[in-house]
């Protein structure tokens, strides 16, 4: 198993766990949509499995080792506001490369035009800087993406955008993906399987689509 | 029978006065040449990016424009020019507004008594939403975002406007509570009503509106009615086959590039850019809106 976690529990007080008992698991090169109702605890798992949250009880282990502690994380989250998971105060070009320096060529394929690199957040639409997201989040070392939302804010045209330059640097890594999604059209659209919640917290596997 | 217009659009435009260079003014116009109907019995949705103007043409409509905001076209409500005298009376009356945003509610008054003063009324309004008579007596802040929505409709339908304004009413509500949201609108509009319904859920509303007119920086490409989004040969202008094409139940095919920004149009058809049908004669000058095939649509080559 690439990603693994184990009975997962999370909560912001102790007496009333967000999700309690829950259990996942993805391979290397899967393409895994998790659906669900509002509320019931998809975005508080992506982040444990980001390693942004601790599991009160549980682990995450990637390639059966806890995920580390320190530097980088090789599995990365992608958040559904980009202009919340980008420093205002900072141009695009430096919160680019708090993760990695990508070269020209990589730049030109994620549809990053070379002027917005002296920018500031504010000065870019929410596709925009959601292609920023996206291309800090391939970096080398990453193995695993979980995207959480990352489309729904956006028009129908420009989500199909992102979705096309994403998959295409996945397919060529053979990346791991877990897409959070409403939309079960766009689940069957970009996954290979989907799996409720619900189902979680008995066991880790699924349906295939 | 004849549906009467309840609310007609047209010609529509908006510029913001600022300041550009030190004390030196300029004009950003956001939206230009804007038109949309909506007619009795009838929802219509109003489909496009962010950016495209749809929220400012339902400001324009209820005058809650910022003040350095000039309008000028026309605004017609029951076939009479809408003044800024008319719209005070009408306001809240006949014409309500569902926010775009759960921060028009005050948070320092209960919703029952910001919904209506009529308690019977706004009892009958939450049994419509499903919302519990106690939720009358809760703030805001004790509420869930898919609860606030749906006050905010209640005070919308509460009112028994012969025309409603919903600024995208859905988001945060999961796939059933929206559903049953736009079943909601859709009883007031059999009832009667005009429905303008502001989304970029093109998916959602299909279900249930009668037309759409689709915006593209700040100005209307086409309109078209809901059963044409069925077959891509039944649109008419490039935009909204693109539209259609990036959906992903159908290709999931993006067209590349992104929309103009106001301030940085190009001369002519605005889509002109993007379009695979350009010629010459598109970036001569802006098309003329023109009927196709009981639609509109502003572009010269469509067919």
């Amino acid at each position: 198993m690439l990603i693994e976690a184990k009975n997962i529990k999370f909560g912001y007080s102790k007496s009333k766990p967000v999700i309690n008992g829950v259990n996942f698991a993805a391979d290397e090169g899967e393409r895994v949509a998790l659906v669900g109702p509002s509320g019931c605890g998809k975005s508080t798992l992506s982040q444990i499995l980001a390693g942004c949250l601790n599991p009160q009880s549980g682990e995450v282990l990637f390639e059966n080792k806890p995920l580390p502690r320190k530097g980088f994380c090789p599995a990365q989250l992608i958040y559904q506001h980009p202009e919340q998971a980008i420093n205002p105060r900072l141009r695009l070009n430096a919160t680019l490369r708090e993760a990695w320096t990508p070269d020209a060529v990589f730049l030109d394929e994620i549809g990053i035009a070379p002027e917005w690199l002296n920018r500031y957040p504010a000065e870019l639409s929410g596709g925009e800087l959601q292609r920023f997201c996206v291309a800090r989040a391939l970096a080398p070392q990453t193995r695993f993406i979980i995207a959480d939302e990352m489309s729904t804010m956006l028009d129908v045209i420009t989500q199909a955008q992102i979705w096309e330059l994403m998959l295409r640097q996945i397919e060529r890594r053979g990346l791991g993906l877990l897409v959070v999604t409403h939309s079960t059209e766009l689940a069957a659209r970009v996954c290979s399987r989907i799996v409720r919640f619900e189902s979680l917290t008995r066991q880790g596997r699924s349906t295939a689509v | 029978m004849e549906k009467k217009t309840v609310l007609n659009v047209s010609n529509l435009s908006v510029t913001f006065r600022m300041y550009s260079k030190g004390m030196r003014k300029g004009g950003l116009k956001v939206i230009s040449n804007l038109s949309a109907s909506v007619r009795e019995g009838e929802i219509l949705a109003v489909a496009g990016s962010s950016g495209s103007g749809k929220s400012l043409l339902a400001h324009a409509v209820l005058g809650i424009l910022p003040r350095n905001a000039i309008v000028t076209g026309e605004i017609e409500y029951m076939g009479e020019a809408l003044t800024s005298a008319r719209l005070t009376k009408l306001r809240g009356r006949e014409i309500a507004l569902v926010p775009q945003s759960v921060e028009y509610l005050d948070p320092l008054m209960k919703v029952g008594k910001q919904v209506s003063d009529d308690k019977y009324a706004v009892k009958r309004a939450f049994e419509r939403y499903k919302l519990d008579e106690s939720v009358m007596k809760l703030f805001p802040f004790q509420l869930s975002g898919g609860m606030m929505r749906r006050v905010l409709c209640a005070t919308a339908v509460v009112t028994g406007a012969k025309l409603i304004i919903a600024d995208e009413p859905t988001p945060g509500m999961s796939e059933e509570l929206a559903a049953r949201a736009m079943k909601h609108f859709r009883d007031l509009a059999d009832a009667g009503a005009a429905v303008m319904l502001i989304t970029h859920d093109i998916d959602l509303a299909l279900r249930y509106c009668d037309r759409v007119a689709v915006f593209y920086a700040g100005t209307t490409v086409e309109t078209a009615l809901a059963s044409d989004f069925g077959n891509i040969d039944n649109l008419r202008h490039p935009y909204t086959k693109a539209l259609w094409r990036a959906m992903p139940q159908n290709d999931f095919a993006p067209t590349p590039g992104t929309q103009p920004y106001a301030g940085n149009l190009p001369d002519g058809c605005l889509f002109a850019p993007r379009c695979d049908r350009v010629t010459e004669e598109c970036t001569r000058a802006a098309p003329e809106s023109r009927t196709l095939r009981n639609g509109e649509v502003s572009c010269i080559y469509a067919d």
